[in-house]
This record gives structure tokens, C-alpha cells and sequence, in this order.
């Protein structure tokens, strides 16, 4: 049972969990969503690396996003929000309200709340709480600790790596769907076409290019976290195109501290509404392999308030199978004693 | 920009258009700097700023004249700075007369040809010296030195657009003899007459004409001026929300004022960005592309004007003149050495007969508009789309169509390229293929990743690129097409006795090529760098254009590139990292000139050479080695100390004294008042833009008096606030880019990662502007303006705002550019936003008023076929639009201004 424990739910080193000996030490992403500057470089050099196909074409109406989400073909997505004052007042109150409970926890006590608060009060004075906002956000694969989709893998077409991340190899992938099931954040897609048509209206579309058409589909697909790169030394794609350092990648552990950093700065100055996300190793997913700086509450951007690793239950669960299996096994003998008996 | 303490993003989408560079305003903002963004619409450059101001399209010069008056009225100008480094106490001509006494117009308009006479903008002269100045510390008579060329006329200046002809630095002044009153109090000492022009530009006329609200422009009062002395600086960064307007040059023109009265320039941290379109749009105008300039900002001859080569280099520079274009002698011998080599003789004055001479403006619009006329045979566009990427799309297309041949050199068969069978002109029956007699050529063009070559960005800084890949197939770089383009046409003339054949038959044209025919670009860049022509050293690379010589000796492409390939290493290919070198990084590429990181950073140190702050310390003078030293290449000559002050009349870089840091300068001083070089007055002044719903509260002078104006029934404008029609076309819309997609979509909308992420062409409208005219998010609206109809998707965002402007609400539409339609193999089309717009221009440099324009926007989608040239029709109808309407430079003189004008 504590096996089952250790890597379901809690702090871990998952790479270790998963068997490597000696693993390097865990990578993973900071994405700082206050520096975020929308131009998707992330998303296009995503694509290019990992050659993947045209999603779709046409405009959503939806403020700059015109990719929706993250899916099969889109392993980085970047959304818009934007908000006026009340939403901003909202926001920067719920996260004060988050910095009373202690967040963001790595280091209680780190921050001083009255001093937020009257930095809040002053930007409110000058004038500086502005009556619109923007948020942008790059969105990406969380790279659970406790990663359902790889649990839940019947194929081995999921693993973890060496660098305790979440890698899906399309080779092996036979397309079953239970990992999209059990993804608590919606990253992990199927494949259904190998690129988008083109839209009504555009005469002489039709140069997709070479990726749109050697696209697999049937399979699942999501971000490795560049795992091919990683094994020569480079960053993932989207870390290197990102021209202001919003997406930044590393040593798991260093990212949270410079997250941690960064939060506690917008706070100083009175940001109140800045928070982490998928810091805590003692969240329902034991922590992510992607850290966010959000100023904003989770759904706001699409993301879960607090994700569970959807077999978080399994234990549970096995225990009580395996009590209601002894339970009619007992139940059985008995029937055959009591026929005995009789 | 890392070095700031405050930037102000105004006339451009940093983050949206120039990314990369916005790492820097990132790295400051993260450094604590305050970011401020001043635009109509709120961008993702204001989603990361500090504070987001709106502000009217076309009002820059109101906001930042307003800043101007504030920093004077309230005394918060750096004195020690405006004192010693710029024009501040130097006297003007007892002649001019300012706006404000002209209403709207400066002395020396001329109404008849809507051009100014520069003569009375003039510097006092020494010999009408009058009583009570003080502190003169260079007064001086007539030496008899030598003279600048005669003062140029406005209107011969317009015409060939003059006023870029010095982008490194002023033009001509007859000599640095100039009365100077130290204590600023003389009536015509710059600062005062500084103080008057801008005495109405108030925080009020600000909320009043730009619809800023009075504590948005405290704040960024506040912000600039407390982020600017000794221990702090300010930048400001601006792209061509600034430079294309009929007066856009002055637009940089008032930042540049209160830059140098906040004592920013030349600082680090400070400074004015201008950030440039493409990669390697500043090389373009440093080894130009422009039809009137030579490589280094000489200007191109002018026929009757600079007949001889002394005309010409007189017209440059006076020898009597301080700083570094007295050298220009040199610069031009230089020059003619590397396009003719041993053709270019003392004797035959260095071939200055075989250069090109301008007989008018031959700007990118007259040549359309010639086109018109049959007066252009042939083109060639490089990376250009004049169909979708030009102001007044109709008419380029239209224009090319009387073409005999045109060669398009691109990466993919752009709407320029396939206009004869596919321009919306064919569906409205405007243009029919079989009446079109252009021979269209495509010639495919290699990527930069394709070819080697050198980017010159926006920091004037040298970047080699290397070539990864071959290009496919028969694509070949630009250089490949050049070089080949000139061997066949030498080759046809080969033999030729007749002189004209000359020039192009002397031509060095000679470059290493691989084994695919492909030149050097490094062997080029060599060239440009120079190296001496004779003596024993023959052939050695040149190290700095202080080496150049008049006397032909020496050769080289582009003196202010000099020094880029010293001791025969192409320096633009260096990549040292950051964490290897000092913090100024001088081993990353190659800056231009002499790989100095920051113009003019001798004003980085107080007059007495010792820097401002040991925060803002950049280059000092070092009394025991008695030399300037620094993190940065001295930008003064590095021996001549804090006090030197040269004897009366000696020019040249000789001439400048140990306090004067703008040595290209014809003073050495920052100019807030420019007694030459602007074709369209001293001062920015506001002006309202060619159409525009609100009228000038300032003058009676609506737009600028001496903007280029295009009256042609195919060019017409909206009428302005005021006048008969102006309701027609009630909207103001502006243009701009995406990040996803590049100008006229040719390297963008054929690819489709970049093509899904903006897929559709779409107009930005307020929720107020789609109540108003019931349009719906995500639906269809046709705007109309005096030149065309386009269609778009409808994106309803608070992001615009409706402003109160005058007393009434103004409504901004947002427009991309990107889209366009016909072409081959696009991922995406759709209607082109340049096809609402007219040809105006700014009389300095001849660009464009795209920025801001009168529309009108309906629900729905536009008509097709003929019903849409009526319905374009129908609305200038409704609006009495005639040639004239919105064309009169100067319509409605009083009686009494005709007198004081004349």
C-alpha cells in the first residue's frame, strides 16, 4: 500500500518512482504570465520542431486566440483574456486572500501582507490600477508528478523519462483514448485529421506544407517537453523562441525558487493578484513539471482550481475490491461449510 | 533600453511588432523600470506596460509639446545639460516669426508653392550682435571662411525630400560662429522662443484635442521627469505610428526636444528608439534603397543644383562648420573609388559625372503616379508588394498595370506578381487580363537562412548571418540576381564607345563567387568596409573612416561602415556571449560607426568630463591619461579635453570644443530649435492629419501647410471637421501589424503556422462604435473611405476606445494590414486595409499618412463586381468630393496674415 501511496499522490521524484536509477535532476518549465507578450513564437516554434500540422483556420472572435486550446496539433496555446476593473479588483482581492493563508507556501511567512496591502492602496491612489487588463498566458502540459494519462496507459506508448517528464511516443500509441479520459486538464487530445481544411471564402488555399500531411493520426498526442532536445542538451523549443524569458525552463527545483521569487517581487509592489500555480507538491497532482505565475484565479485562464490526478482514488479502490472479493470469497466458503452443516 | 528607468512606448506595437527587441524593455521592467504606452489602441505592448494611455490618433504633438511646456514651465529641465550640450542659449535670426505669431505658420511660407523658405529659421550672425547678450562664448565676425552652399529653398528641398539626407547628423550651417545667451533670459534665445510656441500647449488642450484624461498626463509627467537628471534616464521608443504622418518627422522631432531638455540623449538608458520595420531596414537607409540618398547619408546630386563636384560637397558640408562632416570630401572621393575603382581620377573629379542626378521626386508614390502617366517602363520589386503593402492599393495596381515589363523577386507569387489576373480591380471590371501588355517575371528568392549577409537593426548594429541551407530549386538570393543582372547588361554594352555606357561599363564588378554562381557577401561587405587603394599598404583594410582620404588613396563602400571588417575580420559575425564581455556587450555583431554602442556619449559626462552619477557613468575623460575612456567608444575626438575651446573659424572635427558631445552637429549642440534641415518648420507645431474629424483649436491652419499633397480624381480626400461633407465619412481608422503575420503577408500568410494564428483580415471596433452601427462580434463590416471599400470579420473589443475629443465622441476603427486578395498559394486572403488609404505625404522624407484616415463602417459585407465601385462612387458623391477637397494647403488667408506672410 505505501508503494501505491508514493506514486499516486505527495511529494515524490517521480523519475526514481519510475525506475530510473541515477536520473538527472528533474526539468521542467516557469511560465511568468506577467511577462507574457502573446506572440505565440511559442506556439509556431512548437509546431515546427515537433512538425506538427495546421490545426485549424479561422477566426475564433475570441479576443487573439485563434487556437482555442491545447490539443493533438497544438502543444502550446497561448489565451487571451481581457478584463475590466471590477475582474481586476476580484482578482488582486482573491489573491490577497491567498497571501493571508500563507501562499505562496514555500516560504511562509515571506511575505508581508501589510505591505502588499498598502502598496495595493497606494497603486489604487495613483492611479495605477488600471481600469483594463490583458492577461496572456502560455499554456502547456503540466507534467504531473503523479501523471494519470501515464497510469492509465495501457500500451507503454506513455512514459516518464529520465527527466521526470511525460513523454508520448506515437509509434507505439494504439489510439485507445484512456489517457484523454484521465488528463484532469484536458491537454492530451487524439488525432482525428492530419491538418485543417481551409476556410470558406479563401480562393486559392492549399499550400500546407510538408508537416500538415505526415502527420499521424488515430493516436494521442501532447508536448513531450521536447524530450528529443533535452537529450542533447537544448531547450525545449518554446523556452528558446520565448523573447522575454516568460517561458523559462531548467532544473525543476530552480524554477520554483525563481517562481517563488517572482511572486513575492509582484507582491511587493503591491500585485496582490499574482499567485503560483502547480508549485505545491502537495496539490492533488503531488506538483507540476510546469509552473505558472497567473495573475489571475485558475479558471480564469481554463485551468482546473485544483486538479486531482484522476487515479488518485486507485488505492482506495483496490482496497475495496479486494475487501469485497475477500468478503465473497468468505461469503463462498461459508455457503459451502453451511452445506456441509447441512 | 535595460538601462532605463522609465520608457515611453509611443507610435508603436513594441511588443507586437519588434518582440525580440522588447526583451529589453522586459529585462528593465523586471530591473524596476516603469513602462509607459501611449496609443490609440490598448496592445499587447499595453497588456505589459505599466500604464496604458489612449490617445487620439494624429494628437502626438499636442501631448508631447504639452510634456515640452510643462518640463519649462515648471523649471524641471536638466540646466547643466541644456545648457552646455544643446542649442538652448544660441539666438535666432531677429526675422523669424513663430507660429504663434502667424497663426499656424512659420515665417518664410511661400503659398504659392507650399513651401517654406528656410532662410529667417537661421542662427543670428555674429555681426548684428545685439546689446544686453551675456556669456557669448563663441561670438566671432566673418572670417571669410568658407561657406556652406546656398540656402536651399524649401520647395527644390520637398521635392527631392531633403530632410533625411543627414540621418547621422544636420546639415550644412555656413559656419559655428552663433551668439549665445548662457542665461537663457534673451527674448530670442531658443529656450524662450521654445517657451512661447509651446505656451498653449496646456494639460487641458491635451484632454481636449487627444482625448487624455489630465491625471493620465500628470502621471506621465510625473514619470518622466523623475526618471531623468544625473542619477536616472528615461528612453523613448516610437516605429512608424510616428513616422507616417504628413508631418511624422516632426513627431520625432518634439520627442527629440524634450529628450534633450530632460538631458536623456547620449546616456545610457536614454536615448529615442526608432525601431525599424524589418530585420535590416536601417542598413536600407544606411546603404540606401531610397532614390535619393548614397550610402552614409550623402545625398544624392541634384541636376542644375550640384553640377560640380565642388557644388555638391559644398551643399554637404562648410569647411567652417564643426564635427565630422567637414570630412565628407573624403567620404565622397571614398565612395566613388568603390564603384569605380582606377575610372575614378582626380582628373574627372573621382567620375562624380557618373553618378545618377535627380530631377525631381522620384519617391515611391510619384513613380506609381508617373507609372499612371506611362511615364515608368519597367520595375523591379524586391521583398515589396505594392498591391497590398502600399497606401492607395487601387492605384499601385492600376499604376502597374501600364508597366511594359515587371520583375517580381520573392519567396512566394505575392498579389504584385499575379495583380493581372487576379486584383479585385479584374472582379469589378476596372481591369481586364487581356487589355494588361506588362510581361510580369517571377524570379524566386532565396530566405535569409538561404543565403550568407549582414542585418543592420534598429541599434545601428551589424549582424552576419550564415547561410544554413541551399535554396531550392531556382530561387537565388538578391546579391545572385544583382550581380548576374549586371554581368549580362555588361556584356551586351561590352564594346561600347558611346559615354553613357561608361558608368556601367567601369563599374568594379568583380566578386568571388562559390561553386554555384553565388557572389561573396563577405567580399562585399569587405568593399563597403574599404581599404587603401595605392601606396605600399595597397589593399589593407581601412580601420575607421578617420582614415579616409580626398585624394584618392583610399576606397570604401560606406564611411559610417568602416572599420567592420578592420584588419580584414568580418566583425559583424561576432558572438561573443554576454556573460564573457562587459556589460555594453561590444563583441556581439558590430555597430556603426567604429562600434560605438551610443551615439553622442561624450553628453553621458558633465561638462567637466567627470560622468553625471556613478549609476549613469559611460564614458568619462581620464585627466592623468588625458584621454576619453569609458564602457563604450568615445564618440568625441578622444584627445580634445573637457576645456578645450578652439581658436574662432577653425572647423571641423578640430573645431569642436571639449563641451560640444553632437559632433555631427554643424554646432555641436542638440538641436530643440533646427535652423535647417526641416522643410516644414523649425518647431513641431500640431497640425491635424489630411482628414480628420476635429478641427484645430490652435490655428486656423487645419493641416500642415507644407505636406505633399496629390490632388487627382484618383486620389481623393475626406473632407475635414468643419467642412461640407465631413459627416460622410465619420470614423477615423488606422493601420497597423500583428505579431503572427509580416507587412503584406509574402513571408507570413503562405505559411501555416503563422497563417491559422490570425487567419482572417478583421477590423478592431469599440463595443460603442458596434452599438452605434450594429455590428456584432465575429460578424462582417464593410468600411468605406474616398478610396475604396474593403470587407472584414468584425472583432468587438474594449481593448478600442470611443474619446471624447472637442466636445464630441471620437470613434478609432483598427485595421491590419496583412491580407490581401489574389496571389498564389496563400494560405489565407482576404480584403487589403491599404486599399482605404490616399497618398499625403510628409515633405521631409516623403512617407506616407497611413496611420490615420476618415472612413465610414456599415454592417455586413461589401458588394461585388461593379456594384462596389458604386457604391464608393455613391459616398464621394454624398460628400461633394472634389481634386481640391481636403488639398488646399493654405486655404482662407486673412487679409492681414497674407501681409505678415509674404
Amino acid at each position: 500500500m505505501s508503494l501505491w501511496r508514493n506514486q499516486l499522490s505527495g511529494p515524490t521524484d517521480p523519475a526514481r518512482d519510475a525506475g530510473w536509477v541515477d536520473p538527472p535532476p528533474r526539468q521542467g518549465f516557469f511560465t511568468d504570465t506577467s511577462i507574457c507578450i502573446g506572440c505565440k513564437a511559442c506556439e509556431v516554434a512548437c509546431k515546427e520542431w515537433n512538425q506538427l500540422p495546421m490545426d485549424r483556420l479561422g477566426m475564433t472572435g475570441a479576443s487573439y486566440d485563434n487556437s482555442i486550446g491545447l490539443g493533438a496539433s497544438t502543444w502550446r496555446h497561448v489565451a487571451f483574456v481581457e478584463q475590466t476593473t471590477e475582474r481586476i479588483a476580484a482578482a488582486r482581492e482573491s489573491g490577497r486572500a491567498l497571501i493571508a493563508l500563507g501562499m505562496p507556501g514555500l516560504r511562509p511567512g515571506a511575505m508581508d501582507l501589510a505591505a502588499a496591502e498598502s502598496a495595493a492602496l497606494a497603486a489604487l491612489a495613483t492611479g495605477t490600477l488600471p481600469d483594463f487588463r490583458w492577461l496572456i498566458a502560455s499554456d502547456v502540459c503540466k507534467h504531473c508528478t503523479h501523471a494519470a494519462c501515464l497510469d492509465v496507459c495501457p500500451t507503454g506508448s506513455l512514459f516518464r523519462s529520465e527527466f521526470g517528464t511525460v513523454v508520448v511516443q506515437d509509434e507505439i500509441c494504439n489510439g485507445c483514448g484512456y489517457c484523454v479520459a484521465a488528463c484532469p486538464f484536458g491537454v492530451i487530445e487524439r488525432r482525428e485529421d492530419a491538418g485543417a481544411g481551409t476556410i470558406s471564402g479563401v480562393a486559392s488555399a492549399g499550400s500546407s506544407g510538408r508537416a500538415a500531411t505526415s502527420a499521424p493520426t488515430g493516436i494521442a498526442a501532447k508536448c513531450t517537453l521536447c524530450y528529443d532536445r533535452l537529450h542533447v542538451g537544448a531547450p525545449p523549443a518554446c523556452a528558446q523562441a520565448c523573447p522575454t524569458t516568460s517561458i523559462q525552463f531548467g532544473d525543476l527545483d530552480l524554477m520554483r525558487r525563481r517562481a517563488t521569487e517572482r511572486v513575492e517581487a509582484l507582491h511587493a509592489k503591491g500585485f496582490t493578484e499574482a499567485r503560483l500555480y502547480g508549485a505545491d507538491p502537495n496539490d492533488g497532482i503531488g506538483g507540476t513539471g510546469s509552473i505558472f505565475l497567473l495573475l489571475d484565479e485558475p479558471e480564469v485562464y481554463g485551468l482546473p482550481p485544483d486538479p486531482v490526478v484522476t487515479t488518485h482514488d486507485l488505492p482506495d479502490i483496490f482496497r475495496k475490491a479486494g475487501y469485497a472479493g475477500l468478503t465473497m470469497l468468505v461469503g463462498a466458503a461459508l455457503s459451502f461449510l453451511g452445506r456441509r452443516d447441512s | 533600453m535595460a538601462n532605463s528607468d522609465c520608457i515611453v512606448i509611443q507610435g508603436s506595437n513594441m511588443a507586437e511588432c519588434h518582440p525580440v527587441a522588447y526583451q529589453w524593455v522586459t529585462e528593465a521592467k523586471l530591473r524596476g523600470a516603469t513602462v509607459i504606452h501611449v496609443d490609440p489602441r490598448f496592445t499587447r505592448t499595453s497588456a505589459t506596460a505599466d500604464q496604458h494611455v489612449p490617445i487620439r490618433v494624429g494628437s502626438d504633438i499636442v501631448f508631447l509639446g504639452a510634456l515640452i511646456r510643462h518640463v519649462l514651465e515648471n523649471e524641471l529641465y536638466f540646466r547643466e545639460y541644456v545648457v552646455a550640450y544643446t542649442n538652448a542659449a544660441t539666438l535666432i535670426g531677429e526675422d523669424f516669426r513663430d507660429t504663434e505669431d502667424l497663426d499656424g505658420i512659420f515665417s518664410g511660407y511661400d503659398p504659392t508653392t507650399g513651401a517654406y523658405d528656410l532662410r529667417t529659421w537661421a542662427y543670428a550672425e555674429a555681426d548684428a550682435r545685439p546689446d544686453g547678450v551675456a556669456g557669448t562664448d563663441s561670438v566671432g565676425g566673418d572670417d571669410g571662411v568658407g561657406e556652406a552652399g546656398p540656402p536651399e529653398h524649401g520647395a527644390a528641398k520637398a521635392d527631392r525630400s531633403a530632410g533625411d539626407e543627414h540621418g547621422a547628423g544636420g546639415p550644412a550651417l555656413e559656419h559655428a560662429q552663433v551668439l549665445r545667451d548662457e542665461t537663457l533670459q534673451h527674448p530670442r534665445c531658443v529656450l524662450q522662443i521654445l517657451r512661447r510656441h509651446y505656451a498653449r500647449y496646456t494639460p487641458e488642450l491635451v484632454e481636449r484635442l487627444c482625448g487624455i484624461s489630465q491625471a493620465d498626463f500628470d502621471a506621465v509627467a510625473a514619470a518622466i521627469t523623475s526618471n531623468s537628471g544625473r542619477e536616472r534616464t528615461t528612453c523613448f521608443a516610437y516605429a512608424v505610428g510616428w513616422t507616417q504622418h504628413s508631418l511624422g518627422a516632426q513627431y520625432i522631432r518634439t520627442a527629440a526636444i524634450l529628450q534633450l531638455l530632460l538631458g536623456n540623449m547620449g546616456r545610457p538608458g536614454g536615448g529615442i528608439m526608432a525601431l525599424r520595420g524589418h530585420a535590416s531596414i536601417q542598413g536600407s537607409t544606411d546603404i540606401p534603397t531610397l532614390f535619393n540618398l548614397l550610402p552614409g547619408y550623402l545625398p544624392m546630386p541634384v541636376a542644375g543644383t550640384h553640377d560640380t563636384l565642388q557644388d555638391y560637397l559644398a551643399a554637404i558640408s562648410s569647411p567652417a562648420q564643426k564635427g565630422f562632416w567637414t570630412l565628407a570630401p573624403a567620404y565622397v572621393a571614398s565612395l566613388m573609388k568603390a564603384y569605380w575603382g582606377d575610372a575614378a581620377t582626380a582628373e574627372n573629379d573621382w567620375a562624380y559625372d557618373y553618378l545618377p542626378r535627380l530631377t525631381g521626386s522620384h519617391n515611391t508614390y510619384a513613380t506609381a503616379m508617373a507609372m499612371l502617366e506611362d511615364e515608368v517602363e519597367g520595375y523591379f520589386l524586391f521583398g515589396q508588394n505594392p498591391a497590398v503593402g502600399s497606401a492607395h492599393g487601387h492605384l499601385q495596381r492600376m499604376a502597374m498595370s501600364h508597366l511594359k515589363w515587371l520583375v517580381v523577386r520573392d519567396l512566394n507569387l505575392i498579389e504584385s506578381a499575379t495583380y493581372w489576373k487576379d486584383a479585385p480591380e479584374i472582379a469589378t471590371g476596372e481591369l481586364a487580363t487581356e487589355q494588361i501588355g506588362t510581361e510580369v517575371f517571377f524570379l524566386p528568392a532565396a530566405s535569409h537562412a538561404e543565403k550568407d549577409g549582414s542585418f543592420t537593426q534598429t541599434q545601428r548594429l551589424l549582424q552576419w548571418h550564415h547561410q544554413a541551407v541551399r535554396p531550392p530549386d531556382q530561387a537565388r538570393s538578391d546579391l545572385h540576381f544583382m550581380h548576374e543582372l549586371g554581368r549580362k547588361i555588361r556584356a551586351k554594352l561590352a564594346g561600347s564607345h558611346d559615354p553613357r555606357d561608361r558608368p556601367i561599363l567601369d563599374l568594379t564588378w568583380d566578386y568571388p563567387q562559390d561553386g554555384h554562381g553565388e557572389p561573396s557577401a563577405a567580399a562585399v561587405l569587405a568593399e563597403i568596409n574599404g581599404f587603401q587603394c595605392s601606396g605600399p599598404a595597397a589593399g589593407t583594410p581601412l580601420s575607421s573612416f578617420t582614415e579616409m582620404r580626398d585624394d584618392g588613396s583610399t576606397s570604401g563602400g560606406c564611411w559610417i561602415y568602416t572599420g567592420v571588417f578592420a584588419g580584414g575580420v568580418n566583425l559583424a559575425a561576432r558572438r561573443t556571449p554576454d556573460a564573457e564581455q562587459s556589460w555594453v556587450a561590444p563583441e556581439w555583431g558590430w555597430a556603426w560607426p567604429m562600434n560605438r554602442r551610443i551615439l553622442y556619449n561624450r553628453a553621458s559626462a558633465a561638462p567637466d568630463g567627470t560622468p553625471w552619477s556613478e549609476r549613469k557613468a559611460y564614458v568619462w575623460w581620464d585627466p592623468q591619461a588625458g584621454r576619453w575612456t569609458g564602457h563604450d567608444v568615445p564618440d568625441f575626438p578622444v584627445e580634445t579635453g573637457p576645456d578645450y575651446r578652439p581658436e574662432p573659424g577653425v572647423g571641423g572635427p578640430a573645431g569642436l570644443a571639449g563641451d560640444d558631445p553632437f559632433v555631427m552637429q554643424a554646432d555641436g549642440k542638440g538641436w530643440l530649435f533646427a535652423p535647417s534641415g526641416m522643410v516644414d518648420g523649425p518647431l513641431p507645431t500640431h497640425y491635424e492629419a489630411q482628414e480628420s474629424p476635429v478641427e484645430n483649436v490652435l490655428y486656423d491652419q487645419q493641416a500642415s501647410p507644407a505636406r505633399l499633397v496629390y490632388p487627382r480624381p484618383d486620389n481623393l480626400s475626406a473632407p475635414s471637421a468643419g467642412e461640407r461633407g465631413a459627416g460622410v465619412y465619420p470614423f477615423v481608422f488606422t493601420t497597423y501589424r500583428l505579431t503572427e503575420h509580416h507587412t503584406a503577408g509574402g513571408m507570413s500568410r503562405w505559411l501555416p503556422y503563422l497563417a491559422e494564428l490570425q487567419p482572417e483580415f478583421f477590423c478592431e471596433v469599440s463595443p460603442e462604435l458596434a452599438q452605434l452601427r450594429g455590428l456584432t462580434n465575429g460578424g462582417w463590416a464593410t468600411i468605406v473611405s474616398p478610396r475604396g471599400a474593403i470587407e472584414a470579420r468584425v472583432l468587438v473589443t474594449e481593448r478600442m476606445t470611443a474619446l471624447t475629443v472637442n466636445g464630441r465622441t471620437v470613434h478609432q476603427i483598427g485595421l491590419p494590414y496583412h491580407w490581401g486578395v489574389g496571389g498564389t498559394g496563400a494560405v489565407v486572403a482576404g480584403d487589403g486595409a491599404n486599399d482605404l488609404l490616399g497618398i499625403t505625404l510628409d515633405p521631409n522624407v516623403a512617407i506616407q499618412e497611413s496611420k490615420v484616415a476618415s472612413c465610414d463602417i456599415v454592417e455586413g459585407r461589401r458588394p461585388r463586381g461593379p456594384a462596389l465601385v458604386a457604391l464608393v462612387r455613391d459616398y464621394q458623391t454624398r460628400a461633394g468630393l472634389t481634386a481640391m477637397t481636403g488639398n488646399e494647403l493654405r486655404p482662407e488667408l486673412r487679409p492681414e496674415m497674407r501681409l505678415e506672410g509674404s
